[in-house]
């Protein structure tokens, strides 16, 4: 018969406290490393918050020669790339995602899914070159003289589409970044509707319902609270994408009425400046634009993980 | 139109739109890699893998770039990788049911989706402007912190597939957690754990934004991991934006290295987890 021998006993314990203290300092790290982003940044952007205090945020102004600037045209930006890429990629999203659930073969259903997950993992930079390159100049020559002529001609709309037609601009950002979330949004949405009880879609094609009727009446109001935790997923990720949009969004720190002229966001701003930064003011002027992109990203995505945590333990329940 | 015509006909319609959008998704892929394909194969060359990043109109190729990359990269993942794992084993083991746990993993989930170049920002304002220059280390560091949270996440999804029974046998024969964690836990899940490294070095492997004002760039050969160094993802960024014909050559060529790349690592990480499922199902 084995006896414990109390100096191996108590060695073991030793170890045990050792590694149950190393594993928790590296998950406490994890949040020590988001405090210290908050608390770094603040802190970097204090002398332009103390210097411009509320107005940073209101004045359309950036003029690095008389170092007075303001976070207007970036915040402007930055909203509408990203609403001009959730009005095109969720639809399409949900398009894909219905497909895959409802619609597809078994046996493409994989490779498919695979290759929307493929084109998750492409990196921003190369959205960015082939924006540039061959987005940019085909919306150049075919789509934007069509929206000028017959978009630009209606009122209120029209205003969004007047002016030459540069090919970089804001819509281009919008679309680069409407098909760079795409394939997040798609794959939730599709893992969403996954978890509808299938009893529930079959009760539904029992009584007679199609295809399309089963999915809004039944998979979608299951889903609601998946879908849109799915979206603002997207919509964070178009918040905070910085190289895809540096390359077509074109740079010019001011609020023009049309989308086709060229703009900025607040991610290329600090992207395409801040190496070039001279003087402590335009250096913390652009970390308070990145500490306003933190903030506005942070809400976003907290309320999208809040979301589809919510599902996950009502998915729970019902399993 | 009799009613059940207009319903089959509006159930038509937005299924062919829903097999619109699919064609729309993959044919953005198709584009990209088919865009990548024709410009970047002309600038394969041998040249790439020995000559250093040239001047404009000089030839050259992308060596410096894409060690470099290579060096930050795997810098990143032996720094960032070791705590994500620690921290997953935290969650999955220690504090499975701990309020602090479902603390840390609100903010892992954030930390996943905040957009990168807020990650450079720290870095540069806690290391860049502390040491007074841009470095390598500043660049690893940053790709570390990007590294965390997907480590973290698949670590703790792995662990917590692993058979209660296992664990169980493990403590019957009086080992503490962290043998059984050590000798039982984690080689059960060690192909989930390894394709969370490979998922995290695809992921850090393209970014460009934290890099930019870390690790800064550098036209010349450097092993100094206090010196700026130069990464292929910022080169991409400098050569394709620059009017020299033979710089956007090279851009091209490093965005189709970079994106193979990243897709056979994407794709081995899918193929290791269907494996490890199928052999679970089985």
């Amino acid at each position: 018969m084995a006896i414990i021998d109390p100096r191996h006993a108590a060695k073991q314990l030793i170890y045990e406290r050792i590694f149950r203290l190393a594993t928790l300092s590296a998950a406490i790290l994890v949040l020590l490393i988001l405090g210290g982003v908050a608390v770094s940044l603040v802190r970097g952007a204090w002398p332009a918050i103390a210097h411009f205090g509320f107005s940073f945020v209101t004045r359309e102004i950036w003029n690095p020669v008389t170092d007075e600037y303001g976070a207007l045209a970036p915040i402007y930006g930055t909203v509408v790339t990203s609403l001009i890429a959730m009005l095109l990629a969720v639809p399409a999203a949900f398009g894909i995602a219905l497909f895959l659930t409802e619609l597809c073969p078994p046996l493409l259903k994989r490779p498919i899914g695979v290759a929307v997950e493929l084109l998750a993992a492409v990196p921003s930079i190369i959205f960015g070159i082939w924006g540039l390159f061959v987005l940019a100049p085909v919306l150049q020559r075919y789509v934007q003289p069509w929206l000028i002529l017959h978009v630009g001609s209606l009122p209120l709309v029209g205003q969004l589409f007047k002016g030459p037609p540069f090919g970089i601009g804001i819509l281009t950002a919008g679309v680069v970044l409407a098909i760079m979330v795409l394939p997040f949004i798609a794959a939730t949405m599709r893992d969403v509707f996954d978890t509808v009880p299938p009893m529930l879609k079959e009760s539904g094609y029992g009584l007679g319902a199609t295809t399309w009727e089963v999915m809004w009446h039944v998979v979608v109001p299951h889903s609601r609270v998946g879908m849109v935790g799915g979206i603002m997923l997207g919509l964070g990720r178009a918040l905070g994408e910085t190289m895809a949009v540096t390359f077509v969004i074109g740079n010019a720190h001011r609020i023009s009425g049309s989308l086709l002229a060229p703009g900025t966001t607040i991610s290329s701003s600090i992207a395409n400046e801040f190496t070039e930064a001279v003087g402590d003011l335009y250096t913390s002027s652009l970390i308070a634009l990145g500490l306003l992109l933190f903030l506005i990203t942070f809400t976003v995505i907290a309320a999208a993980q809040a979301m589809l945590r919510r599902l996950e333990r009502r998915g729970g329940s019902v399993a | 139109m009799n009613r059940r015509g207009l319903r089959k006909a509006k159930n038509g319609a937005f299924l062919l739109l829903s097999l619109l959008a699919t064609m729309t998704g993959l044919a953005c892929l198709a584009a990209i890699l088919w865009t990548l394909l024709s410009h970047g194969v002309a600038g394969m060359s041998w040249h790439l893998f020995t000559q250093m990043t040239p001047p404009p109109g000089g030839q050259g190729g992308l060596l410096n770039a894409l060690y470099g990359s290579a060096v930050m990269t795997l810098l990143g993942i032996l720094i960032g990788s070791p705590i994500g794992v620690l921290a997953g084993t935290y969650l999955a083991e220690y504090g499975r049911n701990s309020r602090l746990s479902s603390v840390i993993r609100f903010i892992n989930d954030v930390l996943l989706s905040a957009p990168s170049i807020i990650i450079g920002l720290f870095i540069y304002e806690i290391v860049v402007v502390r040491m007074g220059h841009f470095s390598a280390i500043a660049g690893a560091l940053a790709l570390a912190v990007l590294a965390i949270p997907v480590t973290l996440r698949t670590t703790e999804d792995m662990l917590n597939l692993v058979p209660m029974g296992m664990k169980d046998s493990s403590a019957a024969l009086g080992a503490y957690p962290w043998r059984t964690t050590l000798s039982v836990l984690y080689p059960a899940a060690r192909s989930g754990i390894v394709t969370g490294l490979l998922l995290a070095i695809a992921r850090i492997s393209g970014e460009t934004a934290p890099l930019l004002f870390t690790a800064l760039n550098n036209q010349f050969w450097s092993t100094d991991l206090n010196a700026p160094m130069a990464n292929l993802p910022v080169v991409i960024f400098q050569f394709a934006l620059s009017p020299y014909k033979d710089w956007q050559d090279l851009a091209w060529a490093g965005a189709l290295i970079i994106t193979v790349s990243i897709l056979v690592l994407s794709i081995s990480a899918r193929v290791i987890l269907a494996l490890l499922q199928s052999d679970r199902g089985a």
